[in-house]
């Protein structure tokens, strides 16, 4: 029996974002959003966990209130219960005041065996929240894990790094953010997903677990965003076309001789 | 309660990284008119601090331990933050590497402070306020952020910033540390296959020809290959070849290697925002693609509609004679 809880975030669709092209502004009101693409790879390992261990699958995420249709897709997965943590007065958080939040909602929740967490999300991509969780909650950290086993009170993990693969080992209770290559998440069932609508949703404000406002929000950030622009790209796009492949390439072969980028 | 932090400190346990944040740190220290300080860990390693004196670093910060003989995240991480509670940085430059970025996120927890990690620009504004851009939103967008604590805990990515041109042996000093308590590690490595790294690495490659979806077989790279010959770069891969087909283990884009050749040859790449945003920055980019619409032709300086298989070959050829003849 094991009791894994993971932290899912409520991520804006990056593929579908959108600027204005003379603004550079992004056109954040309709994004459509989604579980971040890492949470879902750490959903898919508990719930692999679980079905062969036996045991208990919990979320926490800490998003406004219209994040519980992207939770029905955890819970359609094979999540037990979700836990979204919900106030006004967590808008504009930093990871700094979003990890004290999602520690006290933790720490309420219960104990656990193992929290996953993505090892970055896909929209900020800060790969700070499982870290800085790990430190509130005072447990074991092993990051960019692509395989985990599990051996009575042991955890044990390959981490890949830039020069080497690692495999380490800690004992419960860990934090574990994990990779895109541990699994392949799972497409849930019509059965599954009608079933999600019984599981329970469990909706806290600041206040059900006593958070000032001066800890969360703007108050309670380290960071704060001055800006957030689209990137400038001025490309030259010149078509090349000659009457052959040969004549294109002879073209082509021309011109980077010309802008100095290749030949000695 | 700002004011009492200065200087500023720098430290990677990649050995090319630290020059390069030496790099940009002391263009920095001589903007926000402070002091630069590199940090070196480990055991035996003296030398290696004596060696970066003079990088740009009027001191080199050692701690010296044989328990930092071999990186282990606890006793690099209490060491580190004992050094900042005690010499008190207005800024903190750590290395993106994953090592580095773990670090980051744990020491600003520790600190209660902000971390901004993958820095593409530092910046200080006509108020004093040191400014940090990123990417977010899958590369469809740069964030500029100010920090609210200090110290400002940043982490800067690999081949983004120039090494340091001071000389080694420059004016400055070692200062060890010794009165430091490291704590014990809290997972067990048990583990280690090191990753053969090719001799020259994507990010230092002049010229990069890049190869996508578009490539039907992994045999079918030997094209782009020779077209690399000829011009003196190397081949890179999108993340798909490396993730759903497994032909390869690294890739051009966000999520693994950045690169900003002079020259940047893309083929068969559909060009996904998350590969566009690690290629952003090359000087040229040349798009080669059957489909006029895919989104790579938006961002090339040079677009040839066509196949792949075709063109590679002919410009060869092309290059060749014209290279060979001048």
């Amino acid at each position: 029996m094991v009791r894994i809880l993971i932290c899912v975030k409520q991520a804006i669709d990056v593929s579908q974002l959108k600027a204005d092209s003379a603004t550079r502004h992004l056109i954040l009101a309709d994004a459509p959003k989604k579980i971040s693409d890492f949470d879902k790879n750490a959903l898919e390992e508990a719930i692999h966990i679980k079905e062969k261990l036996g045991g208990e699958v919990l979320t926490a995420t800490v998003c406004p209130e219209d994040a519980k249709t992207t939770l029905r897709e955890a819970l359609a997965m094979g999540v037990d219960k979700s836990y979204l943590i919900s106030d006004p007065i967590f808008e504009n958080s930093d990871t700094l005041a979003t990890s004290y939040v999602l520690a006290e909602a933790i720490k309420k929740i219960g104990d656990f065996d193992l929290i996953l967490c993505g090892e970055a999300s896909i929209d900020s991509f800060s790969a700070q929240i499982g870290p800085r969780l790990a430190e509130r909650l005072g447990i074991p950290l092993i990051t960019y894990a692509r395989k985990l086993s599990l051996e009575g009170e042991t955890v044990a993990a390959e981490r890949g790094l830039e020069d080497c693969s690692e495999t380490v080992k800690a004992k419960m209770p860990v934090l574990i953010t994990v990779t895109k290559e541990i699994n392949e998440p799972r497409t849930p069932s019509y059965m599954a997903i009608m079933k999600a609508f019984k599981k329970e949703i469990v909706v806290w404000k600041a206040a059900d677990l006593g958070i000032p406002s001066e800890k969360v929000g703007e108050a309670g950030s380290a960071v704060q965003v001055l800006d957030v622009l689209a990137p400038k790209m001025e490309r030259k796009k010149i078509v090349i076309k000659g009457e052959t492949a040969k004549e294109t390439a002879e073209k082509l072969a021309k011109a980077l001789i010309q802008e100095g980028v290749v030949g000695r | 309660m700002l004011s009492e932090h200065s200087g500023i400190l720098a430290y990677s346990e990649n050995k090319d990284l630290i020059l390069e944040l030496l790099g940009k740190g002391s263009e920095l220290a001589s903007k926000m008119d402070t002091e630069l300080a590199a940090v070196v860990l480990g055991h035996d390693v003296k030398d290696q601090a004596k060696e970066l004196v003079g990088y740009g670093a009027q001191k080199v910060i050692l701690v010296d331990n044989p328990q930092l003989k071999e990186f282990r995240v606890e006793p690099y991480l209490s060491a580190l933050t004992q050094l900042i509670q005690k010499r008190k940085p207005e800024l903190f430059l750590i290395g993106s590497t994953k090592r580095g970025k773990e670090l980051a996120a744990r020491l600003a927890a520790r600190l209660n402070v902000g971390c901004v990690p993958d820095c593409l620009e530092l910046k200080i504004d006509d108020q004093g306020r040191l400014l940090v851009e990123r990417i977010v939103y899958g590369g469809n967008a740069v964030v500029t952020q100010v920090f609210r604590t200090k110290p400002q805990i940043v982490t800067l990515p690999r081949r983004r910033f120039e090494k340091s041109e001071c000389k080694a042996g420059g004016p400055g000093e070692v200062v060890e540390v010794s009165d430091v308590q490291l704590e014990p590690p809290k997972a067990e490595v048990v583990e280690i296959k090191p990753i053969e790294i090719a001799e020259t690495k994507i990010e230092e490659a002049r010229v990069v020809i890049g190869g996508g979806r578009g490539l039907d077989k992994k045999e079918d790279f030997k094209i782009l290959d020779e077209l690399a010959q000829v011009l003196g770069g190397q081949v890179g891969y999108t993340r798909p070849l490396a993730e759903d087909r497994k032909w390869f283990t690294e890739w051009i884009g966000l999520s693994g290697h950045t690169i900003k050749p002079e020259l940047y040859i893309v083929c068969g790449v559909s060009g996904v925002i998350q590969h566009v945003a690690g290629i952003r920055d090359s000087k040229i980019i040349v798009a080669i693609n059957k489909d006029p619409e895919a989104p790579i032709m938006e961002m090339a300086d040079y677009i040839v509609v066509g196949d792949l298989y075709e063109i590679i070959p002919a410009l060869s050829d092309a290059l060749r004679k014209l290279l060979g003849s001048t």
